[in-house]
Order: C-alpha cells, then structure tokens, then sequence
C-alpha cells in the first residue's frame, strides 16, 4: 500500500455499557475519497467524532496514527490544526452573519483583536472561487440554499489548511443538481491534494465518487476494498451492511387481517422553509385491519415528515392528497381531527415532541384526551389516576406510582407512558415512529408484544423503523421510501434485508 | 385569612398523592421569616391586631397580580405592563364615577371589560402574531401608563364614593355583634374554613379509599388538618381583634380557591402546564396552543383591572403614579413560589405563599423603621437568593 495519511486502529468506545464502536480499525490513503457506509446505528458518526476530538483522548481505546504520527486529540481544536476538518450533517453556519465572517469565524483575519476587512472579504473571494460558489461575500448566509451552505462550509475548511476533510451525509438534504455539483468539488479537491472521508446512504453517490469503501456494521468494520477490486458491486456493499442474522428477538405472532381501514392517496408535502423542495412525492398507501406495515427508509428519505404532515399537518408546505378510512374520505387537517377520526402518531422524538417531562405520568397519559375524564371542562384527578393505574397494568410501566414526574423514567418505560397517551385516544389506526429507539433490548421486546397485541385487536399498525431487522420481524408487509417516493410494497415473505436496501437506495430515475 | 387559604391549596390542589416537600418547604420558610421578625426584629409588633390587618390589605394588590401572573409566567410568557394597567384601569375607574357621573357598580364593570379588552390587545400580539411577550408587555407599560398620565391630565382624581373607598379599605360590618371585644362574625367564617377544610380532605380521602387508590400516611393527614385548622383559627382571632374582616379577604379568599381550581382541575389549566413544560408534545396533543396563550392574557388584563379597583379604592383616589413597580412585584412572588423561568412549573398557592413572603419583609421591614431604599436591597437579595436556591435545588435533584 502507498501513503497511509490516517490509521485508526482497534477503536472501542463505550456508551455506558453499551459498544458503540467494538475494534474498528480504519486505513486512508493520501489523496483519495474514502467512503464509509454502514445502517443507521452502525457506529460511523461515532468513530467521526472519535477521529475529530468531539469524544476526546481517553474517552475511547485504540490508536490514531495521522501523517505517521501518534495523534492524542483533546478537542475539536486539536483536530482541526493537525488539518482534520468535520462538516457535520447539520450545518453548522451563523445565519445572520456573512459569508466571509462565517469563513472565518473562530480564525479571524485580525491584528490585536481589529478585524481586517480588506483581508477578510479578499480571501474569502478567493476561496469562493475555489469551490464554485458565485456568492458575493457579503451575502448573510441565510439567503443562501442548503447547497450552498454546504460550499461555505468546504470554503471554511479550506481556509484551515485541511488535509483531511470528513463529509458527514453532505447530500442529504441537497437536490440533484447541487449533489452532482459537490461530488465534482470533491473529486477536484482529491486532485489537489486533499484527503476526503465521505459518508453516505445513497450508495450510488459512494459508489461514483469513492476510491476506497469501507463498511461498519455493529460497530466493527466488516469490508474494506478498493473500487479497482474486481467486485465493486452495489451488491457486494449492501451484503455487508446488513449481514447479520435474523437473531430471535420478536414474540410470535399469528397475524389476522381484516379489511382495509386506512388510506392515504397521491400525499405531497414540500419543504416548510425551502418551499420548492417536495419532500413526499405522491405517496399512495393503505392497512388493513389487524395488519402490520413497516415504513423502510433511510435517514432523511421522508418517512417521518410523511407521517407529521398526514397527522394535523404538523409538518410541511403545500400539503395535498386524500386520506381514507373505511373508504370514506376523513380531515386529519389538525391534530384534533386526526384524533377525532382515530388516528393516532406517536412521535420519534419522544422527549422533544411527545412528552412533558416535568408532569406526571397520569396527565401526560391523559394529554392527549382529556375529554374522556372531565365534565364541562372540569378534570376528575381521580378518574384520571384510574386511567393512568390501568395503562400501569396493561403496558407494565414500571413505577411506585403514577403521580411522578415521567421524566424519572427509564427510556422505554417513557415510551410506554407515550404509547398509554395515543392508546387512550382509543384509535382505529396507530402510527408509530421509531417506537423502540433509545430504548433497551428488554424494553424492546415488551414493546414488540404491546405491538402484535394490538393488531390482534384488530387495530391497523403502522410501524417506521430505521431498522431493518425490527421491520422484518414485525411487520405483515413493508413499503420502502427512498427521497421521498414510495419505491416499494414488500410482503414479509418476500422480504430479505438486501432487497429491502435495494429499495431503500434507488435514486431518481 | 390568605395564610390559611393558601395552606388549605397546598394540601388540597395536587393530584399527586405524595407529600410535596416543595410545598411545605415553601411554607416553612414563611413561617420561619414570620418568626423572626415576630420574635427577634419586631419584639412581637408584627402580629399585633392592628399590623396583621394592615398586612393583608396592604398586599391584596401582589396577590391579585402575582395569581394572574403565575399563569402567564407557567406558559413560559411574563407580563411586564400590569404596574402600568393599574394606573389606567385606576384612572378610567375614577373618571366613570366623577366624570361620567355612572354609580360605582358601573365604574367596577367598566374597570373590567377595559381590562379584558387590553388583555385581548395583548393576547392578540402575543398569540397570532407571535411578538415575544416581553416586548408586548413592554410596550404595554409605557402605554398604559401615558395613558394613565393623558386621562388624569397628569395628577389625581379624588372624592370617591364610601361605597366604592370601601372594596380596598373596610372591613365587612360587624353585624353579629362582639365578644370580650372580638368580632363574632370573623370568628364564625374562621371556624367555617376550618370545618370545611377537613370536610374536604375526608371526602377526597373516602374517594380515594373507595377506588383503592394510594393515600396518605395517617400521621401526615391528620397532622395536616390540625395544623391548617389551626392556623386558620389564629388567623380569625387575630382579625376578630381587630374591625374584623376585610373586604378585600373575602375577594382574596374567592379569588384563591377559583383559581387554583382553574390551574389543578380545568382542561384549560391542564393545557397551560402542558403547553409551559413542552409546546411541541402539546400541540402534538391537539392543544390549542394560541387560543391559550391569548386566553391567559385576557386573564391577567382583568385581574389587573381587579388590582386597579382595589389600589384606587384604598388609596381613595386615582393617581397616574400608581402602580409603580406592581408588575416586579408580581414576578418576584412567583418566582419566590417556586415557578421556573422557562415555564411549566408553578401554582396559584405559592404565588400566595410568594406574595406573602414579599408582604411580611415589607410591613417587618417598615415597623423596624429600615429605611425604604434599603427594603428594595433586601428585598432584591431575597429574590435572589429564593430562586438560586430552587434552581441549585432542582439541578441536584435532577428534575430540571
């Protein structure tokens, strides 16, 4: 092999008890585009943040060698004067600052404390010429797109004398046009000279634009090849990234499907601030009664935004489509009438969205219904404490008692106080978001069994999950979402891990 | 009777069915101010017959406010305009009876749909133009009281009707006559409080039992009842001493218990907590977020005009400088009640309790003959020190 730039060694890094990264050991080259793929989950923002001092020196195991050199990173800082620069996958820009302050922001072009303006505005210039960006640089970064404040985040690293340049999801949330546009900077900073590390879902993108392809999965890397290898294939990429048995983590169930009870025709939803952008194309889906459907998709395909705009419009723009239940057409225009109509949404983030966390068990239980335990908007305390006792029993949520604050609950029993609140809407469809994230495998199982009880009830289950392996052992059937379009309807028995991520990374045609 | 009151929400108000060592903290800590400037600063002038009615009628104001601003303040909003609402609100009063010739019961309607209407005003910016409160209300206080300034042509308005002097400033008659120099009738609404108090926690205790629901240690319950019993008795006999029983305790006492029954067992209450501790899980919920928001500020805009009826009552006279400092007064009570700066926490009783504190600093303060500038420093430091204690409180035990 030629010039090694940057070795990592036998990372292992621990989040309170849990491997987040278990021995990952990662080679890059000098000069080339390196990209990392795994599933959600699979350890690589994780080992970024080991590379670049986030988790500093002593925080984890293994060793880092950068230009030959043992490096020991306290703080992004460190990182960043060796030459390492991170872009996250949020950008991380000052809104109502220009271009060239953000360039230069923490590194200003400054004698004794004075800001040189002339110095400034001249080189960030000349580093907009670099990337491609035609911007004057004076320009407050909140008039520019996505894709352009992703070339002021390049322009900023550049600034820093990077060597190597760690790109986290770069094109999620870029159009096509602009996607295209960054792959080519990056293959025209390659050529200069500089060292890149891409990661990406959308395995075409890798696959194009890649010299190397590394692949986590549970924290370890299992591939490692070059695109010269004879099998590059996308295939090769996707057996990696999800091999792993089918472990016997689901309660059995015997499934038993009614009729259809939901409907949602032709559904579109644009972005709430980049108006222009659809984010949900034309989503056709149904559930029938007892049913199970998983929603697949990668990190930013659209799966929730699809379910927050159907569920009072909680989400987007120029939101259009039917919805149906029962064959007749029903108004989830707000909230009140999505419950109204018994659909319920129990939201991905559970802390930000789903749950006051300073009240008590039994009024977040009884939040999202009050009605059924008042009398002309007077609240029974004692009937709502029978409610929130007979949620207790049914979903085991494990505490001395329902009058304390839910914050002090453990992670999945804080996603059974949210699954008591949406129950206790008594809804005919439930959509659940990522229901067992943050939550331990124990926690998972019982939610599993809440799950499949449920559909014996005879309640239509949606069910979106980043992963895959949860779908697979719950769901009846799975659609797949890629950018936004529905790209597949799978049923359990057709359904392996490759062709669901086959699906899941179809770009636009 | 506002001390008792209060302890009677505090045991009566949370759903919760543990013993709320916030609370009793709370408590505790007035009554321990109380103590010191009974026994130690005061040589005992504080209690006195006379200096104990002052305490209530003096304060009336801050409790009023401090009920309306705890609302505010629990939505995750404030209200800085009420100093300056007083004054108009005060004036507009004034001007109904001496100007405009109405009778005072028209003058105190008037007082409170003009509160109402400025409240909506308010509401109207903060709600569905989503203008941050602070500036709102900001702007607010220097309209009011310019206005308040423009309608008094910049001084006073005097010579108000007995019947209205008498909202802020006398006390119910004596009507069932005395004994050994105590008012009856006091005595009698003493022993009622009381009666009903424990009437109450035995049927919540019996509901509770009846759905076998968890309750309360026996030695906590009945200590509860004659402790709160007590105090409410001490309460009567001291203003039995003294003239009896004020209006403005009578207007406290309905005030107190409405609200903290608006705040504990309404929807509309729910949903201001719900809306204070996570807006977003709220309006995930179906609640409706503005029409809350605008809600509590039409509710603080009439119980500014309440305050306003009964600073002008008591003063006898409209001034454009009254008010001056209410709105800091109402926030420092809530805050001193255990409320959190970025909302969801707080309730009408420590409010009280907060008012209460603020009133017994002011009164002990002003018998031991400190002067005012230095009331203001300690006043400050107590604040201070109120919530740092709160704040370092909660971060240990891990609730914030």
């Amino acid at each position: 092999m030629s010039d090694i730039i940057l070795k990592m060694k036998d990372i292992v890094k621990e989040f309170s008890g849990v491997r987040a990264l278990d021995g990952v050991s990662l080679d890059v080259r000098r000069g080339e585009v390196h990209g990392i793929c795994g599933e959600n989950g699979a350890g690589k923002s994780t080992l970024m943040k080991v590379l670049s001092g986030v988790y500093p020196h002593g925080n984890f195991e293994g060793q880092i060698e950068f230009d030959g050199k043992p490096v020991e990173f306290r703080s992004i800082n460190d990182s960043e004067h060796t030459g390492i620069v991170i872009i996250h996958q949020e950008l991380a820009l000052s809104p109502y600052l220009s271009i060239a302050e953000n360039i230069f922001l923490g590194n200003e072009r400054a004698s004794r404390g004075v800001i040189d303006w002339h110095d400034t505005n001249a080189q960030a210039t000349e580093l907009l010429k670099r990337v491609g960006l035609k911007e004057k640089v004076t320009t407050q970064v909140l008039h520019l797109g996505v894709g352009k404040q992703q070339l002021v985040e390049i322009a900023k690293a550049l600034s820093k004398d990077v060597k190597l340049l760690i790109l986290d999801e770069p094109t999620a949330a870029l159009n096509d046009d602009d996607s295209a546009h960054l792959l080519d900077l990056i293959r025209g900073l390659r050529d200069e000279g500089i060292t890149c590390i891409i990661i990406s879902h959308k395995l075409p993108e890798i696959r194009a634009v890649a010299d190397t392809i590394t692949v986590i999965r549970d924290g370890e890397t299992v591939d490692t090849f070059a695109m010269t290898e004879k099998d590059n294939s996308e295939s090769r990429l996707i057996r990696s990234m999800v091999g792993r048995p089918l472990d016997n983590l689901f309660p059995p169930r015997t499934p038993n499907i009614g009729e259809e009870v939901f409907r949602v025709e032709n559904w579109n939803a644009y972005h709430p601030v980049d108006t222009g952008r659809k984010v949900v194309h034309d989503a056709s889906f149904y559930v029938r009664a007892g049913e199970v459907v998983g929603f697949a998709g990668l990190m930013g395909a659209g799966r929730t935004e699809l379910a927050m705009s159907l569920f009072g419009r909680q989400y987007g723009a120029h939101v259009s489509g039917k919805v149906l239940k029962h064959g007749k057409e029903i108004s989830t225009r707000s909230v009140n009438d999505a419950i109204a109509n018994g659909v319920a949404y129990v939201t991905e983030d559970r802390k930000r969205f789903g749950l006051n966390l300073i009240a008590t068990i039994a009024a977040n239980i009884t939040g999202a219904n009050l009605r059924d335990v008042s009398n002309y908007g007077v609240i029974d305390l004692h009937d709502e404490i029978e409610v929130a006792e007979k949620y207790r029993d049914s979903l085991s949520i494990k505490t001395d008692t329902v009058t304390k604050p839910v914050g002090t609950l453990s992670g999945g029993n804080q996603q059974k106080v949210v699954l008591s609140k949406w129950l206790n809407t008594t809804p005919e469809v439930l959509i659940l978001d990522e229901p067992t994230r943050g939550v331990d495998v124990g926690a998972k199982y019982e939610i599993y069994g809440i799950i499949n009880k449920l559909a014996s009830e005879g309640k239509a289950i949606v069910v979106i999950s980043s992963e895959l392996t949860e779908l697979l052992g719950l769901a009846d059937r799975i659609y797949t979402i890629s950018e936004g379009r529905i790209t597949g309807d799978v049923l359990r028995e057709e359904a392996t891990q490759e062709r669901l991520m086959q699906l899941m990374t179809v770009g636009e045609n | 009777m506002s001390e008792a009151s209060t302890k009677k929400q505090t045991a009566e108000s949370k759903p919760s069915l543990n013993i709320n060592a916030r609370d009793y903290g709370l408590l505790a800590a007035l009554v321990v101010i109380v103590a010191l400037f009974q026994f130690w600063f005061t040589d005992g002038k504080l209690l006195l017959p006379a200096n104990f009615n002052n305490l209530i009628s003096q304060n009336a104001y801050v409790v009023i406010l401090a009920i309306g601003m705890v609302m505010v303040i629990i939505a995750g909003h404030i209200d800085l305009s009420v100093g300056s609402l007083v004054a108009m609100i005060g004036a507009v009063s004034a001007l109904a009876i001496r100007e405009w010739g109405l009778p005072v019961w028209a003058s105190i309607l008037i007082s409170l749909l003009v509160g109402a209407a400025v409240g909506a005003w308010q509401g109207f910016w903060v709600a569905f133009v989503r203008v941050p409160a602070f500036i709102v209300t900001l702007a607010g206080m220097l309209i009011y009281r310019g206005l308040a300034i423009v309608f008094l042509t910049g001084g006073t308005i005097g010579g108000l009707p007995d019947s209205y002097v008498a909202i802020g400033g006398r006390w119910i008659p004596q009507w069932m006559g005395e004994v050994n120099n105590l008012d009856l009738f006091t005595l009698l609404i003493g022993v009622l409080g009381a009666l009903g108090f424990i009437a109450s926690q035995f049927r919540s205790r019996a509901k509770l039992n009846a759905r076998e629901l968890p309750t309360e240690s026996l030695v906590v319950f009945y200590g509860k009842l004659v402790l709160v019993s007590a105090a409410m008795l001490f309460f009567a006999y001291r203003l039995a001493q003294h003239n009896g029983t004020p209006y403005v305790l009578i207007l406290l006492g309905v005030l107190v218990l409405t609200y903290s029954f608006i705040l504990n067992r309404t929807v509309f209450g729910r949903h201001i907590y719900a809306m204070g501790g996570n807006r977003f899980a709220a309006m995930m919920s179906g609640v409706k977020t503005k029409w809350v928001d605008f809600f509590i500020f039409v509710n603080i805009g009439t119980l500014a005009a309440v305050a306003a009826i009964v600073t002008t009552s008591r003063a006898g006279a409209a001034q454009s400088g009254a008010g001056n400092f209410y709105e800091l007064d109402a926030i420092a009570s809530v805050f001193i009640g255990g409320a959190a700066v970025q909302g969801g926490v707080g309730k009408v009783s420590g409010a009280v309790i907060g008012a209460l504190v603020m009133g017994v600093l002011n009164q002990g303060l002003s018998i031991m003959g400190v002067d005012s500038a230095w009331q203001q420093v300690i006043k400050g430091l107590v604040l201070l020190a109120a919530v740092a204690f709160d704040v370092t409180n909660r971060r240990r035990s891990g609730t914030a």
